[in-house]
């Protein structure tokens, strides 16, 4: 049962360090848009690739 | 005379040193026009910010200061094809904001700590071979967990329960809080004397889910109010206001003052109140009596905000601009009105001021009852904390505000804006609609009756000559065409019409008089005195088109369905009673009355109340506003004036009535679920009650009753998003 001691304590830090994030995630404005954010994720922001990149391979 | 366009007045400079714009944009739907407007602004240079909020349909835009002028920027979106306007985001939206992202770290620290309390209380729960000394332990570890996240997350409810006492009266936070901080000082004691169960769990699971009631109940409210700010953003007035002697300047509303003078064009609609003081036009006041018939205007004539300026162009000295543009006795009446409407006490109310009495009743009789028998004080006390916590209003805290918000979105789908969310309640309890005719029933633009008079190739030359002039009567014809490319070279008469020379032909579009039509005119008036006409004349050959307000596309099949529902249908209008007979008449609705004044229509609907009738009042005009306030529930089309969306409790969208109807079914729809939740709440504690007094409630059962009735009255609300389908 001595492994109670860190495990228990060690679970509840995990759990503060996710309330924080989630604090933080808030204090920066995450939340304001969830449509915007979901289709921020998928879009092709081709023009701000530097030309010099290679071409993405065509996996069709 | 120079026109320049000066958005200034909405400009915000920020902290930063940037210049900060919100901007209400028409048309952003998909994730593609996000990327196209944020690139497209974002090009420009000087422009540090442009991003868009895809959920309220706004743009936020931040460039370094003195650069650009805000004008740009709407004429670079309308380039990429969106209509946008600069807005002010109101007082009490920001408001609301703030509010709903505290609700929203109080429900993550509240979650935090029911999470990690129920991990420590569960092994308590299981381990019969746990020794005191751990149990212990984990009691003390969730009682470190606890009380400080119950301190922070219960905000919300200790701040309304202390307002409520101070005022002396009792709200549902009340017992909530009283539950809950006696359950937590109980287990704080029972930690001490190292009982076997405390109810650190429970009261902190409460706080949880409670608090998802919260926050359901202000997203509602906030995202209505959002799309009703961008709207009325997007519809909102510019004037032309005179900057020099032969200086014009587009400025918003706001920045109107009594005094100044402002340009008023053929076709516009007019922003303020004032004197005219040169020119010479018809104005329509439509939307301000009711009457479709148009005033002249010259001048010494007094127009008001809301009016229609037909044919001339009209110079106006400004007496009451932005806030105080009403006529005195309709704001007056309208105080009056919504005085005696704030007596509606609300479903949840009304539950909570059962609720609240009869479980202090119980968990105190509870206790006296165990005393007598003759159990210790502590005892009695536990037990009778277990009642207060079993009882506690968690899925009564749930089971309205679910369903808004359910409906709400529903409503939202299907074309009805939400202004709080007991019109609800209020609109699912009617059983008399009031429809005012002009832009109600009817819609707000104009539109051609005899087009089929004419030949195809007339009309399009009609409407094509028609795109060059503001005049009203014009563009519903150049609309009723879908006239894409104007004429070139179009000379404008001022009170007469258009003219344009094509093919060596002179074509011709305006008054009777003017294309020499006046016989065909004569006619068409003798047979219909409502429409109005205009003359379009090709050479020697001329024709006459009417125009007319045409009733909404399904007016009469969304009537003849509320009146299947049972609903007693009445048409009230300021309009002339010819005008009102024939609406009557084509939409099948009995009762009527025409030419009546803002104080009759208060008149007649307080008299419907007083013969015991729930009245929904559907109108538009600044004179329905007061017969707004004054009916059960309103609702105004998106087309209304401000003050009547301002004081609607509905807003509905687009050319169809059917939104009136879906309001009626989905609040139904809604009505019967929150009182079905409310005897779900009922059952629970009926079966939970005699449980918790016979002192069997250990903390496991507590939590599992609790979170089971909140979690069936969650899933009833979902079977808000649908109801029969609605028009026959």
């Amino acid at each position: 049962m001595e492994v109670m001691v860190i495990l228990v304590p060690l679970a509840l830090v995990l759990g503060l360090l996710g309330l924080l994030g989630f604090l933080w995630s808030l204090k920066t404005g995450q939340y304001d848009d969830l449509e915007g954010a979901a289709w921020r994720a998928i879009f092709d922001d081709d023009d701000e690739i530097p030309e010099s990149a290679p071409p993405q391979k065509d996996r069709g | 005379m120079l026109l320049t366009r000066d958005f200034s007045h909405y400009v915000k400079e920020l902290d930063s040193g940037v210049a900060h714009l919100d901007l209400a944009v028409e048309g952003v739907s998909c994730a593609g026009c996000m990327a196209k407007i944020e690139r497209g602004l974002s090009a420009i240079p000087d422009v540090t910010l442009a991003r868009v909020n895809l959920t309220d349909r706004r743009l936020a835009i931040e460039w370094k200061p003195g650069v650009l002028e805000p004008a740009q920027f709407i004429d670079r979106l309308a380039e990429l094809g969106y209509k946008a306007y600069p807005f002010e985001p109101l007082r009490v939206e920001a408001m609301e904001v703030e509010r709903s992202k505290f609700l929203l770290r109080c429900l993550g620290v509240a979650a935090f700590g029911s999470m990690n309390v129920m991990m420590l209380s569960v092994p308590v729960w299981a381990g019969s071979d746990m020794s005191p000394v751990t149990r212990d332990f984990f009691h003390w570890l969730s009682a470190l967990v606890a009380l400080p996240c119950a301190a922070y997350a219960g905000q919300p409810f200790f701040q309304s329960a202390w307002r409520a006492l101070r005022a002396r009266s009792v709200n549902m936070d009340v017992p909530i809080c009283i539950g809950v901080l006696l359950a937590l000082g109980m287990s704080v004691v029972e930690t001490i004397n190292h009982a076997e169960h405390t109810y650190f769990d429970a009261g902190i699971m409460l706080l949880t889910f409670l608090l998802v009631g919260r926050f359901l109940d202000q997203k509602m409210r906030q995202r209505t109010r959002a799309v009703a700010g961008n709207l009325a953003a997007l519809k909102a007035e510019t004037a032309t206001k005179f900057v020099g002697p032969d200086e014009i300047s587009e400025v918003p509303i706001a920045a109107v003052r009594p005094g100044d003078i402002v340009l008023l064009r053929a076709g516009e609609r007019c922003a303020v109140d004032g004197t005219v003081i040169e020119g010479r036009s018809e104005i329509d006041q439509s939307l301000i009596t009711g009457e479709t018939l148009h005033v002249d205007a010259e001048r010494g004539v007094q127009v008001y905000a809301g009016t229609l300026n037909v044919s001339g162009t009209l110079r106006v000295r400004v007496s009451a601009a932005a806030e105080g543009t009403l006529l005195a006795e309709i704001t007056r009446l309208l105080e009056h009105a919504l005085q005696a409407r704030s007596r509606y006490v609300k479903l949840a109310d009304r539950a909570s001021r059962l609720y609240a009495p009869l479980v202090h009743a119980t968990a105190l009789l509870t206790m006296l009852g165990w005393l007598a028998y003759g159990a210790s004080w502590h005892d009695s006390i536990v037990i009778a904390i277990a009642v207060l916590i079993i009882t506690c209003p968690c899925a009564l805290g749930l089971a309205i505000p679910a369903v808004q918000t359910v409906a709400a979105g529903a409503m939202f789908r299907a074309g009805v804006l939400l202004n709080s969310g007991d019109a609800i309640e209020r609109a699912a309890d009617i059983d008399t609609i009031v429809f005012d005719k002009t832009g109600t029933l009817t819609l707000p633009e104009l539109d051609v009756v005899n087009a089929g008079s004419v030949s195809e190739e007339v009309f399009q030359l009609a409407g094509r000559l028609a795109l060059a002039s503001h005049h009203p009567v014009a563009a519903a014809v150049a609309r009723a065409a879908q006239a894409k490319s104007p004429l070139r070279d179009v000379v404008e008469e001022p009170g007469r019409g258009v003219r344009a020379m094509l093919d060596g032909v002179e074509l011709r579009l305006g008054s009777p008089a003017f294309c020499g039509a006046e016989r065909q005119a004569h006619e068409i008036l003798e047979a219909d005195p409502e429409v109005s006409v205009v003359a379009f004349s090709r050479g020697a050959e001329c024709h006459v088109l009417a125009v007319r307000q045409r009733l909404r596309p399904d007016a009469a099949k969304a009537i003849a369905a509320l009146q299947s529902r049972g609903i007693a249908v009445e048409l009230l209008s300021g309009d002339r009673e010819p005008a009102v007979r024939h609406a009557a008449a084509t939409l099948g609705v009995s009762k009527w009355r025409a030419a009546i004044t803002p104080a009759d229509k208060i008149a007649h609907i307080e008299m419907l109340k007083r013969q015991g009738r729930k009245v929904m009042m559907v109108g538009d005009g600044i004179n329905d506003a007061p017969a707004l306030a004054a009916a059960t529930v309103s609702m105004s089309p998106i087309s209304a004036t401000d003050l009547s969306r301002a004081t609607a409790d509905l807003v509905f969208l687009g050319k169809e009535l059917a939104p009136v109807l879906a309001a009626v079914d989905y609040s139904r729809k809604a009505m019967s679920l929150m009182r079905q939740n409310l005897w779900l709440a009922v059952g629970y504690n009926i079966v939970a009650v005699p449980i918790a007094i016979v002192g069997l409630v250990t903390p496991l059962i507590a939590a599992l009753a609790m979170s089971g009735s909140s979690l069936m009255v969650m899933l009833n609300a979902m079977r808000a998003r649908r109801v029969r389908q609605g028009i026959v």
